[in-house]
C-alpha cells in the first residue's frame, strides 16, 4: 500500500517537473516558445461581416483578416494611406455631366471616378467555399440536408482550397452593403455618394426579400450598380456624386473588403446557420491571418495564412522618421517580409483583475491599464508628467502612450428656451459655464491625467488642431508666460450676470437658475462624478439637476431634443477634419432631421455652416486650415459644446513583445508586431516558480488537527464508558 | 409513480405559459423594439429604415398579445408572443437577436458550467455534511463554539472577496493555478481546481451550520439514544443513524438545486474565464437580446419544475413511508 502511495506521488512529482515547469501557465506550453501573440477581449464579439461590423474591438480581429484596398502607413505621422491590395493609389478623374474630364476645381463638376487596379499575387485564405468539382461546380455550394447533417463545424469540411482576389469581389462586397437587410452601418452615407447605389438598394433589398420567403439564395452578381463597374479581373471603377476626398478614407475601413461570391453561396445553407457557421462567424479573406478557431465566449485564434501576398515591414526616410518622432528600434524590421508572428490567440477576459495579474505573470503579451491597476503601473511625477511605476520597470515593461482622435463634451441643446439660442445672453451663459467646468481638475480627479482639455471639437492628429497659443480657445483660457490658463472664475460669474443672473439668480423670477443635466450615469460609481458636476455649477450659483437615465431613454431624448444640457462622446471614422466639424453642421441638427442627424446639440449657425459646405471637400491645404480656424472661432464665441476632453490612451507591453505603435486609424497592425519567443519563455518560467512550502504546512496542519481530534475522541469515548462503570 | 409524474408535467405546462407571459410582459414594459434594434445595431448613425428592417427580420414588427389588424384567431396567433411562445414548448429556442442558434449556445455553455458546478456541488455537500457531523460529534466543545464563529465570519463576507483573495494568493502569490482559463477534458483540471475549491469554501458557512441544526435535531431522539444503549460508537451512531433520519430535510433544500446546476455562476465563471451560461442571461439582459432572455427564463423554470418532482421523488427512496 505504501509503496503504492510513494509510487504515485513519484509519477505526480515527475509530470509536474517534467510537463509544466510552471503551474499556473494558462496557455497551451508547447505554444509559449512559438511565434504566438497571446491577448485578450473583454465583450464577446458579436459581428465578424465586414458589411456590419461597426466596433472598435471586432474590428480588431477582422482587418487582420479581410483587406480593403487601402490601409494606413504604420510609421508615418500624421497618418497617411497606402494601397494595400491595389498596384498604386486610386486614380481619381473629374468629370461633368456628360461624362468629360475635367478639373477638379470647376464648377461643373458632377462626379468623381476612382479607378481601383489590383495586384494580381492576392489570394484567399483556404476555405471549403471554394472547393470545386470535377465539372467546375462549388463541392460545398448547395449541399443536401443529408450531408449538412454531418457538419458541426466548418472544420469538418475535409477539402479546402483558395483562388485569387477579383475585382467584382470588391463590387461584390459594394452590392452586399446596398441589401438593407445586411445592415450596413454606412449605407445611408454611401447612398449619399455612390451613384445608382440608392436605386440599386431600393430594388435588392426588395428582391432579397421576396427570394428569403422562397428560401433562396441571391445571387448579387446578376445585379448591378450603376457607379461600380468592373471593368476587368483586376480593374474596378467607382463613380461617386461630386467631389468627395473622404472616400479614399472609406476604401481603407473594412465595409469596402472584398467577397467572394462563393463564401455568401456557402454561407447561405440553412443547415450551416442553424450551426452557427456563418460568414459573420467565420470571415474568410485574403488578410495576413485567418480564423482558425471562434468560440465568442472562449477564445479566438488567427493563423498566419499561407496565401499571403508579399508585403514588408515599412521603412522611412530620415525625415519621415523624425516627424513621426520614431524611436530608433521601430525601424530594426524595415524590409523584411510580414507577418512575423504566427499565431494569436485571444482569450475572453470580462474581468481586468484577472487579465490585469495574467499580464504581470508574462501571460499575456500586452495589456491597457484599469483604474485598478494605475497605481500600481503609473506614478505621476510632481511636475505632472507620468511614468512607468518601478516595479514595471524592473519587469522591462514598456508604456506607449498617445492621445486619441475622440473627444468627450458636455453639450447645451441649442434648441432649448434657458440654455439654447444665439444671443448675447445666451452665448454669455454658456460660455460662464464653460469657464466654471474645470476640465484640468475633471482629468486630474477621474482620469488621472489621461487627457487633455480640448479647445474645439477637432482632436490632436487631425488637420486643423493648433498647438499652444494659436489653438487656445480664447472664450476660456488666457496665453500668460507661453501657457494655456484657464480664465478666472470672476469673469465667468460677470458673464453670467450679464447673461441675466447675476450670482445665478435669475433677474426675472428672482430664483436661482435651475439646470437640467441628463447623463446614462447610472452606477454607484458616478456618484463622485455627479457631485464634482453639481460642486462645478454651484460655483455660479447655478443648480444642476441630474437627470440619469439608461442609455436608449437617453438617446431618444436627444434626437428629440428633450434634453437641456448632455453629454457625448465621438470617435473618429477617419482623420480628416469634416468628420468632427458635421457634428455641429446645421443641417445634421437632430430635431431637424427627426432624430436621424448627428448634430444633438441642434447647433445652427449660417456662417459655420457655409464654410463647412466649402470645406469639407477641400484638400488639407493652408485655405481650407484659415476657413477651419474661422469656424472654430465661430463655435468658440456661441459655445454650444463645453469642449471637454481628448482622452489618452496608454499601453503596456512586455519588453518581448516589438513593434508596437499606436495607432489610432489603423487596426490591421499586427503583421507588423513581433514576439521573442525564447525571451518570453525564460521570464515566464523566473516569475512563475511554484511555492511549495504553503502546501507542505497545510497538509501538516490537517494531520496535527485530525490527530488531535482522533484523540479527544479516543478519550471522550473511554471517558463515558469509565463514568458509566463506576 | 408514473401517473404522479404526468400530473405534475400537466400541472408544469399552465405555470410554464404564466412565467412565459409574465417575461414578455416585463421586458417590453422597460424595452421597446426600437430600443433593441439600436442595441443590437449598434452602429453610429442608426437610421429609422435600419431599425425597421430589423424589426421586421426577427418578428418584432408584430404586436405583443392582440393583433388589431388580423382576423378571427390571428387576432391572437399573429402577434410576437404566440410566435415566440409556441417554438419554446418543443425547446425550439430559436436564433438570437445577434444571429447565434441559442439551443446550440446553451448546449455548448452548459458543458463548462457543469464542470465548475457539479464537483463544487458534490465536495461541498460531502465537506459540509462531515464538517457538521464533526461539529455534532464534538457539540458544546471549544472546537464547536469556535467553528460557528468561523462558520459566521465566512458567509458574513461576499463571494467576490474569496474570488480575488484566492487568486491572489493560490496563482498570483504561490503559483499553484492558472488565475483564469478554461479547456475542457483532462487538460482543463488546473483550471477547475481554483474555483472549486473557492465555491466549496465560500458555501461552508452557511452549509455547515444548516447542517449542523438539522443532526442537532436528530441527535435527541429516542432511536439515537437507543442506539447508544446497544454500545455502537459516537461515530456509527452519528454515519449510522442521525445520517440517515436527517437526509430527508436535506434533500428538500439539495435535489431541488441539481437541475439548476446547469445555469452556471455568474460571478464564478466571469472571473475565472468559464465559458459557461453564467452570464448569458446578464449579457442578453444588457444588450436587450430578447430571444436569449425568454428562452433562459423558460429553460430556468422547467429546470426548477423538473428539480421539484425530483425531490419528491427522491422523498421516495429515503423514507418508505412516502408513496406517490
Amino acid at each position: 500500500m505504501n509503496r503504492t502511495f510513494a509510487k504515485i506521488l513519484m509519477m505526480l512529482y515527475l509530470n509536474i517537473s517534467i510537463y509544466a515547469s510552471v503551474w499556473n501557465n494558462p496557455h497551451d506550453p508547447k505554444k509559449i516558445e512559438t511565434d504566438t501573440l497571446f491577448s485578450s477581449f473583454s465583450v464577446p464579439l458579436k459581428k465578424l461581416d465586414p458589411v456590419q461590423s461597426y466596433n472598435a474591438i471586432e474590428w480588431a480581429v477582422i482587418s487582420q483578416i479581410y483587406e480593403p484596398p487601402l490601409q494606413y502607413n504604420y510609421l508615418k505621422r500624421p497618418y497617411e494611406l497606402e494601397p494595400l491590395t491595389l498596384v498604386k493609389m486610386p486614380e481619381i478623374r473629374y468629370l461633368d455631366k456628360e461624362g468629360r474630364e475635367i478639373d477638379e476645381n470647376s464648377k461643373d463638376l458632377m462626379y468623381s471616378e476612382y479607378r481601383l487596379e489590383l495586384r494580381d499575387d492576392i489570394w484567399y485564405q483556404n476555405h471549403p467555399a471554394f472547393v470545386k468539382n470535377a465539372d467546375g461546380g462549388l463541392k460545398y455550394g448547395q449541399l443536401s440536408e443529408d450531408a449538412l447533417q454531418k457538419i458541426d463545424s466548418i472544420d469538418d469540411f475535409k477539402e479546402v482550397a483558395s483562388r485569387r482576389l477579383l475585382a467584382s469581389d470588391y463590387a461584390y462586397a459594394i452590392r452586399r452593403m446596398a441589401v438593407r437587410q445586411n445592415h450596413s452601418p454606412i449605407l445611408d452615407t454611401m447612398l449619399d455618394y455612390i451613384v445608382g447605389l440608392e436605386t440599386f438598394s431600393q430594388e435588392i433589398t426588395q428582391i432579397v426579400k421576396e427570394k428569403h420567403k422562397k428560401q433562396q439564395w441571391t445571387d448579387l452578381r446578376d445585379y448591378a450598380i450603376e457607379g461600380v463597374d468592373v471593368k476587368s479581373d483586376a480593374v474596378l471603377i467607382i463613380k461617386i456624386k461630386g467631389k468627395y476626398p473622404q472616400f479614399s478614407y472609406w476604401l481603407s475601413m473594412n465595409f469596402f473588403a472584398p467577397i467572394p461570391w462563393e463564401a455568401d453561396l456557402f454561407y447561405h445553407q440553412k443547415g450551416l446557420i442553424e450551426k452557427n457557421i456563418t460568414l459573420n462567424w467565420f470571415p474568410v479573406g485574403t488578410g495576413a491571418y485567418y480564423l482558425a478557431e471562434n468560440n465568442p465566449n472562449k477564445q479566438i485564434r488567427l493563423l498566419s495564412n499561407p496565401h499571403y501576398h508579399l508585403e514588408y515591414y515599412p521603412s522611412l526616410t530620415s525625415k519621415e522618421s523624425q516627424d513621426a518622432r520614431l524611436p530608433k528600434e521601430m525601424l530594426k524590421d524595415s524590409g523584411k517580409k510580414l507577418p512575423f508572428i504566427k499565431e494569436v490567440v485571444y482569450a475572453l477576459e470580462k474581468e481586468s483583475i484577472p487579465l490585469w495579474n495574467k499580464f504581470l505573470q508574462g501571460y499575456y503579451d500586452a495589456s491597457g491599464i484599469s483604474s485598478e491597476a494605475f497605481d500600481q503601473a503609473i506614478q505621476v511625477s510632481s511636475a505632472g508628467s507620468m511614468d512607468l511605476s518601478d516595479e514595471m520597470r524592473e519587469k522591462g515593461i514598456k508604456l506607449r502612450g498617445s492621445v486619441e482622435p475622440s473627444i468627450f463634451y458636455m453639450a447645451f441643446n441649442m434648441a432649448d428656451t434657458v440654455v439654447g439660442g444665439y444671443t448675447e445672453e445666451k452665448k454669455k451663459l454658456r460660455q460662464a459655464i464653460s469657464i466654471a467646468l474645470n476640465q484640468e481638475e475633471y482629468i486630474s480627479i477621474f482620469l488621472n491625467e489621461r487627457g487633455i482639455a480640448a479647445q474645439g471639437p477637432i482632436p490632436p492628429g487631425i488637420f486643423g488642431y493648433e498647438e499652444g497659443e494659436k489653438g487656445t480657445n480664447r472664450v476660456v483660457y488666457d496665453w500668460v508666460n507661453g501657457k494655456r490658463i484657464r480664465k478666472p472664475l470672476e469673469i465667468a460669474k460677470r458673464l453670467l450676470a450679464e447673461a441675466g443672473y447675476p450670482n445665478g439668480i435669475s433677474e426675472i423670477t428672482g430664483k436661482v437658475l435651475k439646470l437640467h443635466y441628463d447623463v446614462t450615469a447610472t452606477g454607484p460609481d458616478d456618484r463622485a462624478l455627479m457631485d464634482w458636476q453639481r460642486k462645478q455649477f454651484a460655483k455660479l450659483g447655478i443648480e444642476l439637476v441630474i437627470r440619469s437615465t439608461d442609455y436608449n431613454r437617453f438617446q431618444r431624448k436627444v434626437r428629440k431634443g428633450k434634453v437641456q444640457i448632455f453629454s457625448w462622446g465621438w470617435n473618429a471614422d477617419y482623420p480628416d477634419p469634416e468628420n468632427f466639424l458635421f457634428l455641429l453642421y446645421g443641417a445634421n441638427a437632430a430635431v431637424k432631421t427627426n432624430g436621424a442627424g448627428i448634430n444633438g446639440s441642434n447647433y445652427q449657425n449660417s456662417r459655420f455652416d457655409a464654410l463647412f459646405d466649402q470645406v469639407k471637400t477641400m484638400k488639407n491645404t493652408p485655405e481650407r486650415k484659415k476657413k477651419i480656424e474661422k469656424m472654430l472661432d465661430i463655435v468658440r464665441e456661441d459655445a454650444p459644446w463645453v469642449w471637454g476632453v481628448h482622452p489618452k490612451s496608454m499601453a503596456l507591453s512586455h519588453q518581448w513583445y516589438k513593434n508596437v505603435l499606436p495607432h489610432a486609424m489603423a487596426n490591421n497592425t499586427l503583421k507588423y508586431r513581433r514576439v521573442d519567443a525564447v525571451l518570453r519563455a525564460s521570464k515566464q518560467k523566473e516569475w512563475n516558480q511554484p511555492q511549495v512550502m504553503p502546501l507542505i504546512l497545510f497538509v501538516v496542519f490537517l494531520v496535527l488537527i485530525g490527530f488531535v481530534l482522533h484523540h479527544v475522541y479516543q478519550n471522550r469515548q473511554k471517558a463515558v464508558i469509565a463514568k458509566g462503570s463506576e | 409513480m408514473f401517473a404522479y409524474i404526468l400530473r405534475r408535467v400537466i400541472y408544469a405546462i399552465p405555470i410554464l405559459i404564466g412565467v412565459n407571459l409574465i417575461t414578455f410582459m416585463l421586458f417590453f414594459m422597460v424595452n421597446n423594439p426600437e430600443d433593441m434594434a439600436r442595441a443590437q445595431l449598434g452602429a453610429k448613425q442608426v437610421t429609422p429604415q435600419m431599425i425597421e428592417t430589423w424589426k421586421e427580420q426577427r418578428g418584432y414588427d408584430k404586436p405583443l398579445f392582440i393583433n388589431p389588424d388580423a382576423k378571427g384567431l390571428s387576432k391572437v396567433t399573429e402577434t410576437l408572443f404566440m410566435k415566440e411562445s409556441l417554438k419554446l414548448f418543443t425547446f425550439d429556442f430559436g436564433i438570437s437577436d445577434s444571429n447565434r442558434n441559442i439551443g446550440l449556445d446553451i448546449k455548448e455553455r452548459m458543458g463548462p458550467s457543469l464542470a465548475i458546478a457539479l464537483p463544487t456541488f458534490m465536495i461541498a455537500l460531502i465537506t459540509n455534511i462531515s464538517l457538521a457531523l464533526l461539529l455534532v460529534l464534538f457539540r458544546g466543545s471549544v472546537l464547536d463554539t469556535s467553528m460557528m464563529v468561523v462558520a459566521v465570519m465566512i458567509m458574513s463576507i461576499s463571494g467576490l472577496f474569496y474570488i480575488i483573495a484566492g487568486q491572489v494568493l493560490f496563482s498570483k502569490m504561490w503559483h499553484w493555478f492558472p488565475i483564469s482559463g478554461y479547456e475542457s477534458g483532462w487538460n482543463g483540471i488546473k483550471f477547475i481546481i481554483l474555483p472549486v475549491m473557492i465555491g466549496v469554501f465560500a458555501g461552508i458557512g452557511s452549509g455547515v451550520r444548516w447542517y449542523r441544526s438539522i443532526f442537532l435535531e436528530q441527535i435527541n431522539q429516542d432511536y439515537v439514544r437507543t442506539a447508544r444503549a446497544k454500545g455502537l460508537s459516537e461515530i456509527r451512531v452519528l454515519f449510522g443513524h442521525v445520517l440517515r433520519n436527517g437526509m430527508l430535510p436535506i434533500l428538500t433544500g439539495v435535489v431541488v438545486v441539481i437541475p439548476t446546476l446547469f445555469m452556471g455562476s455568474l460571478i464564478m465563471e466571469s472571473f475565472f474565464g468559464i465559458p459557461g451560461l453564467g452570464s448569458y442571461t446578464i449579457d442578453a439582459i444588457n444588450s436587450q437580446d430578447f430571444a436569449i432572455v425568454k428562452a433562459m427564463v423558460f429553460l430556468g423554470s422547467v429546470l426548477y419544475i423538473v428539480g421539484l418532482i425530483l425531490t419528491d421523488i427522491s422523498y421516495t427512496l429515503f423514507d418508505p413511508r412516502v408513496t406517490l
